[in-house]
């Protein structure tokens, strides 16, 4: 099999999806601000979509199910950011800082 | 072999750009140290995504692809930048590097994990069907068979937006 020819093989697709879903995993542990963990977040959610659409293209018998489901996932991620952000602002408003240490008032 | 001079060839070169684009537009994202960054990186990784959606035989979710999250989402999470700009703090030296050690000992556990189980599993491909006119079914499939979800998903729109502005508003009147 050449390099040339990954494109029209199902493990490819499952593998990019695996990487962006570690990657976003990765970044979630790591980053230290609120921004960053919903970068993060959506690099999960693009994981999880490329992994529909690869699995509707090659074995779905219905060739719209996955599409379908993929339109949902961007409209739950474009509600879930606008919410994060207006998040995001006020607790910046109140803390004025978007660090996830600086927010620790609650504890007790 | 299928050499790089045949359409074929063309193909399958520009599907490695855009899985290099994708992964390290998510590199990017995940690991520069200003925010701006991370979300150009971020638009990068999306494009790279829209592009092997062009090659999963669907070129409508593509052009929504590129259409909502570079255009919609990265800019709005550009303005939160701009809003709430505030330099990432120089973190500590003993809990960053136990924080990025533990997390690439995951990462790398869960990657080996997961591509062993893909590559030894046989999957059940069928014969795939040239796309006609996919958009047209799409359409009819939402409007029929996912008619439901897609007024849930409007709601839950609709809920987002007064949401936000619901706590934008009152973080605001606080201060």
């Amino acid at each position: 099999m050449s390099v040339f020819s990954l494109s029209n093989n199902l493990d490819t697709y499952l593998v990019i999806g695996i990487l962006l879903f570690v990657i976003g995993l990765y970044g979630m542990i790591n980053r230290k601000t609120f921004i960053g963990m919903l970068i993060s977040a959506e690099l999960i959610l693009s994981g999880a979509s490329i992994n529909f659409m690869a699995f509707n293209h090659f074995s779905a018998p219905d060739p719209v199910v996955g599409q379908v489901f993929t339109l949902f996932i961007m409209a739950i991620a474009a509600a879930e950011t606008a919410i994060v952000l207006s998040i995001i602002i006020a607790v910046y408003r109140n803390y004025k800082s978007i660090n996830t240490d600086s927010v620790a008032d609650l504890e007790g | 072999m299928i050499s790089l001079f045949t359409a074929e060839g063309m193909a399958g070169f520009i599907f490695l750009v855009f899985i290099i684009l994708t992964v390290s537009g998510a590199l990017i994202a995940t690991n520069s140290s200003s925010l701006i960054r991370s979300v150009a990186g971020l638009a990068l990784c999306f494009v790279g995504v829209a592009g092997l959606y062009y090659y999963l035989g669907s070129p409508f979710v593509a052009l929504l692809q590129i259409l909502i999250y570079v255009g919609a989402v990265c800019v709005t999470i550009i303005f939160a930048v701009m809003l709430a700009n505030n330099a990432e703090t120089k973190r500590s030296g003993r809990c960053n590097i136990l924080a990025t050690s533990l997390s690439l000992l995951s990462g790398s556990g869960i990657i080996f994990a997961l591509v062993t189980i893909v590559l030894k599993t046989e999957w059940f491909t069928t014969v795939s069907k040239p796309s006609d006119g996919s958009v047209e079914k799409l359409g009819q499939s939402l409007l029929t068979t996912y008619g439901m979800s897609f007024e849930l998903i409007s709601v839950i729109l609709l809920v987002a937006i007064v949401g936000s502005l619901v706590l934008a508003k009152s973080g605001r009147s606080q201060s």
